[in-house]
């Protein structure tokens, strides 16, 4: 055995005073950002008397989740009083078909335009690209005269048809990348093997895309699930999302604001992209950078 | 009988002209290496021949059949890449069967070739892997085996030992050499910039350099009797000497002439006639050049010695020029010795200064 040798010289410092500085900064901002979250909380879990009290960061004394269960069911949206719970059900219904088709309309988009030499392929995508570009705004009114006039405006079809449609460029963005980062040699393989359009797509390449399909989810997922505008003008009254029943919930109050029921269904509003953020936040930010640096 | 011919070929991306009416006829069962500088051409001629590009202009036949629009798969070939393109969802197994599959053939039929071809590439304890799970030699016989299953009238290799290390590339050159006596009657078309390969594995190379045809010719031919200046410098390690210099007209005959240095030309088989006082470049393979007691060319000083082991490396100098001389590995020399060379008129290879074509 010979005695092992030692590194020689001063051993750097763990600890500097710039080092000290960066996490206090950390601290701090974490704190800052975490704050709004920590009223939000504590004030749905008080009674209406404990509120009036004033101090909005206090622990609430007495708990209680009557603020939750009255938003969830029987808080006031206008003349209906029937909660959030109707809201979130409508989100549901308009963001499981709008994810699933917008992701499909993408991933056969990014991968067209990326393995096939279709014509006028690259005025194509710079067309989606400016699309993309394009405030929505400008697209309200046209789109509520065309769907007015075939017939389906203020409808469920009529509002996933609009996330589908909007999903598009920012989708085939995505999926076009990611395929770009593919060896082009594997899909020659595959022409060679004898496959056509769809074998290829379907049985080479899909098998290959989980990750970017993971953060289109989650990109369309909160996108949808967020969206306001697009709701409010095309799903109709009897598909509100929730998005836009909160905001009828915190701005039909009569009398005295109930504070703690607001906070509680914002809360609930949120649930969907809070979660998926805290279960993928690993996706979520590798798809980002892939989608992003690459292409 | 012809296998392949390319006909008066051109291609183009987008507006840009690739090539233009290039023309190539392969015999059945023939090993044809496509061989040159990266961007010379080769890999997109492997690729209209494959069918995965367009061709502009001209026609691409297949044993006998015109399928210059034909879909890759319904042309007969099949296709060994540089990155193997294994297919990574699948195991080996469906990887090889994949095409077949597409191509509807009974289940029993896809077994037996595959197991016949991993037999072959001796492969078959890999069959149920992932191709994550194979080191890089593994994954090249993988996709070789992908080829093999197809029984392709036509092989087309596109540089596919150059994501290889040194050893592997060697193993696998042999097995590919030995695949192809095997196989007998399969032609085999084989894109690479490697020398090495194209010498050891061709019955005819092909040297492209942009976008045209150089040479065609048997490796012996390529090396001895190089048509221009680009295949003697390309083909050949260490590189051909050259030297610039004149024809002049002596009393024995034409003469080379380079300083107070000349070469009679008596014996050199001239392709076409010589004009005296024309401006040439003389090539001399490095083992052509001969160390003796008393030779044509004296006076010159070892520069640097480079043992490779087998033979070794002599670079030296007169003043005016360089020359690299190939000679026994067990010659010692040192730096700063005087050499006399000797050259044979019948080795060497004579251009025009102003062509580089062959005289």
């Amino acid at each position: 055995m010979t005695a092992a040798i030692e590194p020689q010289g001063r051993r750097p410092r763990r600890l500097t005073a710039g080092r000290i500085g960066v996490y206090m900064f950390l601290v701090t901002a974490a704190l800052f950002f975490l704050l709004p979250l920590w009223i939000m909380v504590m004030t749905s879990l008080k009674p209406m008397e404990e509120i009036r009290l004033g101090n909005i960061l206090s622990l609430p004394a007495a708990m209680t989740f009557d603020a939750w269960s009255k938003a969830w069911s029987s808080a006031c949206t206008g003349l209906e009083c029937n909660g959030i719970s109707v809201g979130f059900w409508n989100s549901v219904r308009i963001l499981i078909p709008s994810v699933i088709l917008s992701i499909i309309a993408g991933a056969i988009n990014g991968y067209a335009l990326s393995f096939w030499r279709v014509k006028g392929a690259n005025v194509l995508f710079g067309v989606l690209l400016l699309g993309a570009f394009i405030p929505y705004q400008v697209f309200l009114y046209p789109l509520v005269r065309i769907f007015s006039l075939t017939g389906i405006y203020n409808s469920l079809l009529c509002i996933v048809l609009v996330h589908v449609i909007f999903g598009l460029p920012t989708m085939t963005l995505l999926f076009r990348n990611y395929y770009a980062g593919l060896p082009i040699e594997l899909f020659k393989a595959a022409r060679i093997d004898g496959g056509g359009f769809w074998s290829i797509f379907l049985r080479v390449i899909l098998p290959m895309s989980t990750p970017i399909l993971v953060v289109a989810t989650i990109l369309q997922v909160t996108g949808i699930w967020n969206d306001f505008i697009f709701g409010l003008t095309f799903a109709g009254r009897e598909n509100l999302p929730m998005t836009v029943q909160l905001n009828n919930i915190v701005h039909s109050t009569q009398g005295e604001r109930a504070y703690n029921v607001d906070m509680a269904a914002t809360m609930l509003a949120a649930l969907v992209p809070l979660v998926i953020y805290f279960v993928s936040g690993r996706w979520f930010v590798r798809g980002i950078a892939a989608g992003a640096v690459k292409g | 009988m012809t296998a392949v011919s390319v006909r008066d070929v051109s291609v183009a991306f987008e507006a840009v002209r690739v090539f233009d009416g290039l023309s190539l006829d392969i015999e059945q069962g023939e090993f044809i290496v496509l061989l040159g500088p990266s961007g010379c051409g080769k890999s997109t001629l492997l690729n209209a021949v494959a069918g995965l590009l367009d061709v502009a202009n001209g026609q691409i036949w297949i044993d006998g059949r015109n399928v210059t629009w034909e879909e890759p798969k319904d042309r007969g070939i099949a296709m060994v890449f540089q990155s193997y393109a294994l297919y990574p969802r699948m195991s080996v197994r469906e990887n090889m069967s994949f095409g077949l599959k597409m191509a509807k053939t009974p289940r029993a039929e896809i077994e037996k070739r595959v197991a016949k071809a991993a037999d072959l590439l001796q492969i078959t304890p890999l069959l149920d892997r992932r191709p994550d799970q194979l080191s890089g030699g593994q994954r090249q016989r993988v996709a070789i085996g992908r080829a093999l299953v197809r029984d392709a009238a036509v092989f087309l290799f596109d540089e596919p030992l150059s994501n290889l290390d040194a050893k592997l590339r060697n193993e696998l050159r042999v097995e590919i050499k030995r695949l192809h006596a095997r196989l007998g009657k399969t032609t085999m078309i084989y894109v690479t910039h490697d020398q090495i390969e194209a010498m050891t594995l061709a019955d005819r190379i092909v040297v492209m350099k942009e976008q045209k045809i150089q040479q065609i010719g048997s490796p012996d031919e390529i090396y001895r009797r190089p048509a221009n200046l680009f295949v003697a410098g390309f083909v050949g390690s260490p590189q051909m000497n050259f030297i610039k210099g004149r024809l002049e007209s002596t009393g024995e005959g034409l003469s080379f002439l380079a300083g107070d240095r000349h070469l009679p030309l008596s014996s050199y088989p001239f392709v076409t006639t010589p004009v005296p006082g024309q401006n040439v470049v003389l090539g001399v393979r490095p083992e052509h050049l001969e160390i003796t007691g008393q030779g044509l060319w004296p006076g010159f000083k070892v520069d640097i010695v480079e043992p490779m082991g087998a033979d070794t490396v002599i670079w030296c100098s007169d003043g005016t020029g360089s020359l690299q001389v190939r000679t026994t590995g067990s010659r010692r020399a040192a730096p700063g010795d005087n050499l006399t060379l000797h050259v044979d008129a019948l080795q060497v290879s004579l251009f025009s200064a102003e062509t580089g074509d062959r005289l």
